[in-house]
């Protein structure tokens, strides 16, 4: 070994079995396995010393099941761990080929001086450990076609052993590694402090100190049973030469002996075409997002999927093998599918009629006539009209009026100035700017340039939104102050750039590259880059993160181009149409619809800031006759309207079309707001991230629904009728509660809604398991989102939505949806909010409801047996307990989305004996 | 048939004998007349085999609910009813060819004291389970299982806390209690409880023989599926009585303690009575215990006819009528 390790680092010992009793690892696995080491040439003579490797493999288990393996996946562990990373892979494999389904052989190697391999005493920089493994696979007679799989250090010498064998190789999987060290970063702190003079010796070999830090990555923690399964083999400093070696193996400049071959994987693997997977823990000190990204950049094709809250030790985090054999047969199955399509897809078009739809409609998004984004900016860019108006601009006084001309001319100079200070096509720009010109003026920028825009909602909180940017991993920030300053104090990555010109001290501070103003300035007078295609990804936009952490949504130009053909569509804006652009998402688009847009004066991450006076002076602004608003606003402006003047409400008068986008509004709400614009059709569409505008209905439709109502009550909000390019199918629910029907339309059924629409969004950004999950059941070839709300048709064809699918309580009596209980507990004069959650397995949940008192109680308690009666009467399904407390928790976002999830697990806490603390 | 009922002058054990009389030929077995009209009284004890065998002889099922039931009292006599009875009655039901047995056993032959929430009939567990009680039901439920055949066919069920009017167990405790201002609740009385009517309890055990040939070999939890914060119950069953619900609160792990160390001083000083607490009875009514009923009732093709709210109301006719009579 080197000269910087001790010598203990330099005895050599012979390769033993593990013990056998190790949690989790069947010792029928293990093998030992003697190979010669090769002179370095590839498929060159093996004369050299002969070296005995410990394996795990079920190799020996399939052939005396008889089974005959699809393929073999060999798996490469990092440092400091062992095969003993892959034992669940190795039994979920072989349990699945017991099953029947396809037989993949697992190998998973110690690599040599790690783990109950040899300790061969001689240092093995990378080229070495390559060769090792070329060796290896050669000695046992290795054939294709083989799917590579690694971690770590481990995920290095696996993919240089994927380079090298092109014939073998069907697929490339990968957990937390990395394939090159940017020379602009410095390599992680944990590395860079065991790698310290007079450290590494003491930190790697000589104490376990390295190996300890590794095992206690864990989220949660590890069992301590499993900790000392992987300090098994390096119980003393003799057994750990390996994990200094690795260490000091790690090419920290280009000097290092390893750089020319970690430089050759690199570059070579960008040439790998097969289908590759990589799973991430995001919480990893040492290969965090920034080495994700790098190996995206090098594989644009892989399938990515980042488990949020898991971290370097993602293999004991996550259920990882479920994961990887999910994929691996998905990957048969694509091949199969593939085969089929080219053969009969007119037949199965034939076959399936009852998915038949409009022609021209399933065409829709393979030929995109529709305009780009940019479109009006072009064709107006002569106007001295309006094109937007801010009505408290960040900076000075309002209102602030942009003609078309103006913006027109801004966007493309500061299209022009990003691209020359190094913003290209497919980089990715994270927008951290508040609704207003700034913010329009830069999006069509980055569209036009055809860079991708990733937004996240401040209403995220820092959390979430850190969350999110880390997740996307943009190149280049473009923000205000207070986004700045959490992207540097939080180490937000990407170049900074802000909107206003701050003194050079703050920029400095702020890691600030350049002000908007310079890039305008860069961008006059020059040629604007070619236009991106319509099938590029155009948006990141980020979910309100109300059920689950944050997902990024990815949308193509075309996809965002159909979002704006939809709204035009469906509410008649135009060019010349006054628009109020209160609701974040659509106030982006006015200018691609032609619109003459107003941001009223609002702190957009609260939309409950928003006053009626505010949205009259906005619609008196641009003579509007539009209006898009979140329900949060909606709420407010009802709230403040006492204070409309006789002006006010006149400029309100002339509204055509009134929209409150983002949850269902009730219908007394609607009927409030109405009332301020008399002559508007008020509407209250269906849509989510994923899906802008899925349905459509307005007050005068649900007062016609509410009348078709039967007896057992609504069951749910009637959100109308799809919209026109809008398919929607229920997936029935089964008795447990999961939606497993086939996609219908028939009345009556309770299901999740599942939707399709040429403005639909493309994928999820780096979530491919969720991605996965969100498609399934979907017709072949075709874009579907399965939303994760239940609902159901009438009789008329309207979507009745009742509720988010894991809040669905599967009772023994058959599943109930939520939403339908708690109108039924609203009608209590006492409650004023209600929500009812199943707690229990499963088939036998038992329905708790939870109830918002007027007045408000002043702790949590169980109802008085005056109540629990009420709300036992107002329903049919039997309630087991009636629990009142202060208030509901809700959503920050939207204010109005109940967390069930949160108050299931909360009244589970309560009814099984625990303390009555608030949720 | 001509169906045996062991331990028929009980509560459950008279219902069950009553319910039966429509369709077969009761007899019935315990030391003191069953009271049931109609049918033929053996009497003698469970702990002698001749007593057992001039019962068994000549009936085509047993019905077995004689079981010492209490919270305190002699180990060995719980030892020796509970699994001596059922080992000498299951060696009688061999002697003579009986083809069909229901053994009636108890939830808590499972219950560890954790909450017990949503879950099937998990397997007795004499080891783990609290009191000699619990116990030794738990290891005579383990005999009888072990005993199934296809000539004997034995099936187990588990009533869960079976109440209703003239019931010494739960309601008259409660009612007690609640009466001299001794019933506290334990914790805040938000534990979910699943309970059984009488009726439901007697109609289950009944379907039980009906359906044995077809489930024997299996243990079913029987309730009303209804679970309900353990405040509501016992409040619905003071209500019935006309006492005053318990309004005064032990924290639940005062109350374990309490009832820890009153059985230990009950077991060398026994008292008239029985223990006030004890521990078994102190979990029992802070930690939640419900059941999936789904597979006892597909299995047994059984609903309960009473609702929780019906039993009330009869409970409450019940003391009414006491209430006139007194």
């Amino acid at each position: 070994m080197t000269s910087r390790l001790p010598r203990a680092a330099t005895v050599p010992a012979p390769a033993t079995l593990p013990p056998s009793d190790l949690p989790g690892l069947d010792p029928a696995f293990s093998r030992l396995i003697d190979v010669h080491e090769s002179d370095g040439v590839i498929g060159g003579a093996q004369d050299g010393a002969p070296r005995t490797w410990h394996v795990l493999d079920n190799g020996p288990r399939l052939a005396q099941l008889g089974v005959t393996p699809v393929g073999t996946i060999l798996c490469v562990h990092g440092n400091p761990t062992w095969s003993y990373l892959w034992r669940s892979l190795v039994s979920q494999a072989t349990d699945a080929a017991l099953d029947g389904k396809p037989a993949w052989r697992v190998i998973a190697v110690d690599q040599l001086d790690m783990g109950f391999s040899e300790r061969t005493g001689v240092a093995r920089p990378l080229a070495r450990r390559v060769r090792d493994l070329d060796d290896f696979t050669t000695a046992i007679g290795l054939d294709g076609p083989v799917v590579t799989l690694g971690h770590d250090w481990g995920g290095v010498v696996s993919m240089g052993w994927a380079v090298n064998h092109p014939d073998l190789l069907s697929g490339v999987m990968m957990l937390n590694t990395a394939i090159h060290q940017p020379e602009s970063s410095p390599i992680p702190a944990p590395l860079r402090l065991a790698l310290g003079p007079g450290i590494l010796g003491r930190a790697t070999v000589a104490t376990p100190a390295f190996l300890e830090t590794t095992l206690a990555l864990a989220h949660p923690p590890l069992a301590s049973d499993v900790k000392n399964a992987y300090r098994a083999p390096y119980r003393t400093a003799e057994r750990r030469g390996g994990i200094g070696g690795f260490v000091a193996d790690i090419p920290v400049d280009a000097a290092h002996e390893s750089t020319p071959e970690l430089d050759r994987i690199a570059s070579e693997l960008t040439r790998l075409t097969v289908p590759t997977l990589m799973l991430w823990g995001p919480r990893d000190p040492i290969f965090g997002d920034r080495y994700l990204d790098d190996l995206v950049d090098r594989m644009p094709h892989a399938d990515v999927h980042r488990f949020e809250g898991a971290g370097h030790l993602i293999a004991e985090d996550v259920d990882y093998a479920s994961s990887v054999l999910t994929w691996l047969a998905d990957q048969a199955g694509l091949e199969s599918l593939e085969a089929l399509a080219s053969l009969e897809s007119f037949d199965a078009a034939a076959e399936h009629p009852e998915v038949g739809v409009a022609p021209g409609l399933l065409l829709g998004d393979a030929a995109p006539a529709r305009n780009r984004l940019w479109h009006y900016l072009d064709e107006l860019r002569d106007s001295d009209e309006t094109a937007l108006i801010e009505m408290v601009p960040a900076q000075g006084a309002g209102p602030r009026v942009v003609s078309w001309k103006l913006l027109s001319k801004r966007v493309n100079q500061i299209a022009a100035g990003l691209n020359r200070i190094g913003v290209k096509k497919g980089d990715r720009v994270s927008l951290l700017i508040q609704p207003g010109a700034d913010l329009t003026a830069v999006l069509y920028a980055c569209l036009r340039l055809g860079a991708i825009v990733v937004i996240a909602d401040a209403g995220l909180g820092l959390r979430g939104l850190t969350r999110a940017v880390r997740g996307a991993w943009p190149d280049h920030v473009i923000g205000q102050l207070p986004g700045l300053v959490a992207a540097r104090a939080l180490g937000w990555p990407g170049q900074k750039i802000s909107t206003v010109r701050y003194p050079a001290s703050t920029g400095a501070a702020l890691g600030l590259s350049h002000a908007l103003a310079d890039i305008v300035e860069l961008g006059v007078d020059q040629a604007l880059p070619e236009e991106p295609a319509a099938t590029d990804v155009a948006a990141v936009l980020f979910t309100s993160g109300s059920t689950g952490p944050a997902k990024g949504v990815v949308y193509t130009h075309d996809q965002l181009s159909a979002i704006v053909e939809a709204l035009s569509g469906q509410y008649g804006v135009g060019v010349g149409t006054g628009l109020v652009a209160g609701f974040a998402p659509f106030a982006l688009l006015g200018p691609a619809l032609g619109a003459r847009s107003v941001t009223p004066d609002m702190n957009v991450t609260s939309p409950k800031t928003l006053t009626a006076s505010a949205v009259a002076a906005a619609v008196a602004a641009v003579e509007a006759t539009v209006v898009f608003l979140s329900p949060a606003a909606v709420a407010n402006v009802v709230a403040t309207s006492a204070a409309l003047t006789d002006l006010d409400r006149s400029a309100l008068a002339g509204v055509q079309d009134f929209l409150s986008a983002g949850a269902p509004v009730s219908e007394p709400l609607l009927t409030a707001i109405a009332a301020l614009m008399p002559n508007a059709s008020a509407h209250t569409p269906y849509g989510m991230t994923e899906g802008l505008l899925m349905t459509d209905i307005t007050l005068e439709g649900i007062r016609e629904a509410a009348l078709a109502v039967d007896a057992d009550g609504p069951g749910g909000v009637c959100v109308g009728l799809p919209t026109a390019t809008t398919r929607v199918r229920i997936s029935a629910l089964n008795a447990s509660a999961e939606a497993t029907g086939e996609l219908s339309t028939e009345p009556g059924i309770t299901g999740e809604i599942v939707v399709s629409a040429p403005h639909l969004k493309d994928h999820y950004d780096r979530l491919w398991r969720t991605d996965r999950a969100s498609r399934i059941g979907a017709i072949a070839g075709e874009r579907w989102h399965r939303t994760g709300d239940v609902g159901h048709f009438d009789a008329a064809g309207r979507l009745w939505v009742e509720g988010r699918l894991p809040h669905v309580i599967a009772a023994p009596t058959g599943v109930v949806t939520p939403v339908g209980l708690e109108l039924s507990f609203e009608k209590i004069p006492t409650v004023s909010r209600a929500a009812a959650v199943g707690i229990g397995p499963a088939g036998t949940q038992a329905i708790v409801a939870i109830i918002e008192t007027q007045p408000p109680a002043r702790r949590v308690s169980l109802a008085s047996p005056e109540l629990a009666a009420s709300v036992r009467a107002s329903v049919s399904q039997p309630v087991a307990a009636v629990i009142v407390l202060p208030h509901l928790p809700t959503d920050i976002r939207h204010n109005s989305k109940i967390d069930r999830t949160k108050l299931s697990l909360w009244a589970a806490r309560i009814l099984g004996g625990g303390r009555m603390v608030r949720p | 048939m001509r169906v045996l009922v062991t331990g028929a002058s009980g509560l459950l054990g008279s219902a069950v004998a009553e319910i039966l009389q429509a369709g077969h030929e009761v007899r019935t077995f315990q030391r003191r007349p069953s009271g049931v009209r109609g049918a033929t009284d053996f009497l003698g004890s469970i702990t002698n085999p001749a007593d057992i065998a001039l019962a068994v002889d000549g009936v085509d099922a047993i019905v077995h609910l004689a079981a010492k039931v209490s919270l305190a009292g002699d180990p060995a006599d719980f030892e020796a009813v509970n699994v001596g009875g059922t080992r000498a009655l299951i060696a009688a039901a061999r002697g003579f060819g009986v083809p069909r047995m229901v053994f009636v056993s108890s939830p808590s032959v499972a219950h560890a004291g954790s909450s017990i929430v949503g879950d099937d009939a998990l397997p007795a567990d004499p080891a783990h389970a609290r009191g000699d009680y619990a116990r030794t039901k738990a290891a005579a439920e383990l005999l009888a299982l072990a005993a199934d055949s296809p000539e004997l066919r034995i099936v187990v069920v588990r009533p869960h806390l079976v109440w209703g009017p003239g019931d010494t167990q739960l309601v008259e405790r409660v009612v007690d209690r609640a009466r001299s201002g001794r019933l506290p609740l334990l914790g805040h009385g938000a534990g979910l409880i699943d309970t059984i009517y009488i009726d439901n309890a007697a109609s289950g055990i009944a379907a039980a023989l009906d359906r044995v040939d077809a489930v024997h070999g299996n243990a079913y939890v029987l309730t009303n599926g209804e679970p309900r914060p353990v405040a509501e119950l016992l409040a619905g069953i003071c209500a019935a009585a006309g006492v005053a619900a318990p309004a005064w609160r032990v924290p639940a792990v005062v109350a374990r303690a309490a009832g820890s160390a009153i059985e230990a001083v009950w077991r060398v000083a026994p008292g008239a009575d029985e223990p006030p607490m004890t521990r078994f009875l102190a979990e029992q009514l802070s930690t939640a215990h419900w059941f999936d009923q789904r597979r006892t009732r597909d299995d047994l093709q059984w609903v309960p006819a009473v609702s929780l709210d019906e039993g009330f109301r009869r409970l409450a006719a019940h003391y009414a009528a006491e209430g006139l009579s007194l």
